[in-house]
């Protein structure tokens, strides 16, 4: 996305955005999020445009997109399948689950399905340990997520 | 004695509304604080509460409150930490979700004491939904009036904005989290000058965690004296543990500082899934050193726990039965350490790379003797040596796990063999 390609509903979003920080450099987050819930992901011209906006070198953000695992640099499958492999829920079978949702899916963590569906990654700790093992879909949390609710899931989702 | 303060109206959706908050008696300590009482007896009151950091280092709170400098001309700054990253810990998630205003009450109460008029609330970006719900309370307050300009007539301004970051747990750490909040990449900051001195955009800075934040408006309500007889000498109040891994109830508990840890595991959390026998515990978040089976007599408040040479943390109790490889679940918390260090500073960045990496080789199979001796040598040479506490974060679950259950490590070193009990 170059800034003439910004929507106008995404630049008014911006710049209510940095009316709100005492300093532009500090909405940075925010608009970055702004822009990939708008196209997904956070493309170099994106990064350029955005550098423009907030009066900063695009190299400046450049080095925040790539600091922050949130902010995606290629887009995910419709669903980014999120999965917690810290302790508390790797105690609860967190491994099974993934590799459950690996066979069915046909990919490695990091992968995403041919028909761009399915993004499988793994993650740390979600702050969801009361529900180990955890899963994170897009923004919604999954709780006590077995190898078997996993394929449960899958069928739904597919 | 009132048992529970936090955690009162978890699971009721109602209470997370303004209306069912102000009916409980919501708001009425800030108003009480912002017309009857000056800053300074504010922070009087709380540094009666013996009320301690509850985000990890448990500094207390009135005291850290006392550093602003009297006489800045810069703008001062009230932050939030919400990031709640630190494996184990899901606590303030249970805050945003069913009791956001105790949050915002409490952050109208410091901001005051500490004469601030803007306050961010940095939340870490997987909990968009819990966001949108604290978002959702703070718009309901804004509209009573409770936020914004000349609060309850008394010239106060207030402006909260919610942050959300994007994923990276060393923006937990406060120096780091102010590095974030000004739309750099999360590297934590040399110390001296301390945020209170010199924090967000150069400007004197609190940075509080939620927890913490959120007992402040029951202090001011029924006075520090009270909330610090709930806990033990110097660790005022109550705090939510959360309590994860092989036990029944997996949850948050709301129980005083110095409640036994057994008593946590085994009467509030129903004790060992399956009938299984204890083996480890994390007491205070992963960073915590681990305890053994037959250390779970500590009281969980700060100064015993640093007594037996641990840590009460963020109160992240994770649970391990008999069925646990302590050698693999090093090697997922060493994993994660490499994963998360910032890189700035070369044992931190190198060393949980080679802990990793021996960890995993251990596991494979591969060990050699010399292991042991060079993952105590790495974590050593991190322990003390880097520019924020990550890198001993790292270093002490090496240290307590190898001591602690040397015969473990020794036996799939040595025999490839492990003695976890399937
Ligand atoms: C690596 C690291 C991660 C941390 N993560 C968090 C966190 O997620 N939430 C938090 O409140 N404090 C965290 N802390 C502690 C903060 O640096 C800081 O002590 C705390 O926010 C202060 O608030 P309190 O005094 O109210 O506890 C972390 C510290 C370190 C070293
Ligand atoms: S100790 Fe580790 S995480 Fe902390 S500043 Fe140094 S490299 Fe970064
Ligand atoms: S360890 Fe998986 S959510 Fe915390």
């Amino acid at each position: 996305m170059s800034l003439q390609s910004f929507s106008d509903r995404l630049l008014s979003e911006i710049s209510e955005i940095l009316a709100r920080y005492p300093q532009p450099r500090a909405a940075l987050l925010p608009i970055l999020h702004a822009c990939q819930r708008e196209s997904g992901y956070i493309s170099r011209d994106t990064e350029t445009a955005v550098a423009e906006l907030v009066g900063i070198p695009a190299i400046d953000v450049r080095e925040t997109v790539s600091f922050y695992s949130l902010l995606l640099d290629k887009p995910a499958g419709k669903y980014h399948l999120q999965f917690c492999t810290n302790l508390s829920c790797t105690l609860l079978g967190a491994e099974e689950s993934v590799a459950a949702a690996c066979r069915k899916l046909g990919v490695h963590p990091g992968e995403t399905t041919r028909d761009n569906r399915f993004t499988l990654t793994t993650v740390e700790c979600l702050g969801a340990c009361d529900l180990s093992p955890s899963l994170q879909v897009n923004d919604d949390y999954y709780a006590n997520m077995s190898a078997e609710k996993v394929n449960e899931l899958l069928d739904k989702l597919k | 004695m009132m048992e529970k303060i936090l955690s009162r109206h978890f699971f009721n959706a109602e209470a997370r509304k303004l209306s069912f908050y102000l009916n409980d008696g919501g708001y009425e300590a800030a108003r009480n604080a912002l017309t009857q009482m000056t800053p300074q007896q504010v922070a009087d009151q709380v540094i009666r509460s013996n009320l301690r950091g509850l985000g990890g280092a448990g500094f207390p709170a009135g005291r850290k409150w006392s550093f602003i400098p009297k006489d800045s001309p810069n703008p001062r700054y009230l932050v939030v930490n919400c990031d709640e990253s630190e494996p184990g810990t899901f606590k303030d998630r249970h805050i945003l979700e069913w009791t956001p205003h105790s949050l915002l009450e409490g952050i109208i109460i410091a901001a005051y004491a500490i004469g601030a008029s803007q306050c961010f609330i940095y939340t870490r970006g997987e909990y968009l939904h819990y966001a949108r719900m604290l978002q959702a309370a703070l718009d309901e307050a804004c509209q009573a009036g409770f936020f914004g300009k000349n609060i309850w007539g008394t010239g106060f301004d207030l402006d909260v904005l919610i942050h959300l970051g994007a994923g990276a747990y060393i923006c937990g750490e406060e120096s780091a989290l102010l590095e974030s909040l000004e739309g750099k990449k999360g590297w934590p900051r040399l110390r001296p000058p301390f945020p209170a001195v010199s924090g967000l955009f150069g400007c004197p800075t609190i940075i509080n965690n939620t927890e913490t934040l959120s007992y402040i408006p029951a202090i001011i309500r029924y006075g520090g004296s009270w909330f610090a007889g709930l806990g033990t000498p110097q660790n005022g109040g109550l705090r939510l543990y959360s309590v994860s891994g092989h036990v029944k109830n997996p949850g948050v508990y709301e129980l005083p500082l110095g409640t036994p840890l057994r008593e946590i595991i085994y009467t509030h959390a129903g004790g060992i899934r399956q009938g299984r026998k204890l083996k480890a515990v994390i007491p205070g978040g992963s960073s915590t050193p681990v305890l053994r089976a037959d250390e779970i007599d500590v009281r969980m408040d700060f100064d015993s726990l640093a007594a037996i040479g641990s840590l009460l943390g963020s109160a992240g109790i994770i649970v391990m039965d008999e069925s646990t490889c302590l050698v693999k679940a090093l090697a997922v918390l060493a994993k994660f350490y490499h994963h998360e260090s910032c890189g700035q500073c070369t044992p931190c960045r190198e060393g949980t790379g080679w802990m990793a990496r021996i960890l995993n080789r251990i596991l494979d199979g591969q060990g050699v003797r010399d292991d042991l001796e060079n993952l105590l040598r790495v974590a050593g040479n991190i322990r003390g040596t880097t520019i924020c506490a990550l890198g001993d974060a790292a270093a002490m679950p090496v240290f307590s796990f190898i001591t602690k259950f040397r015969d473990e490590f020794e036996s799939h070193v040595l025999q490839g063999r492990c003695l976890a009990s399937k």
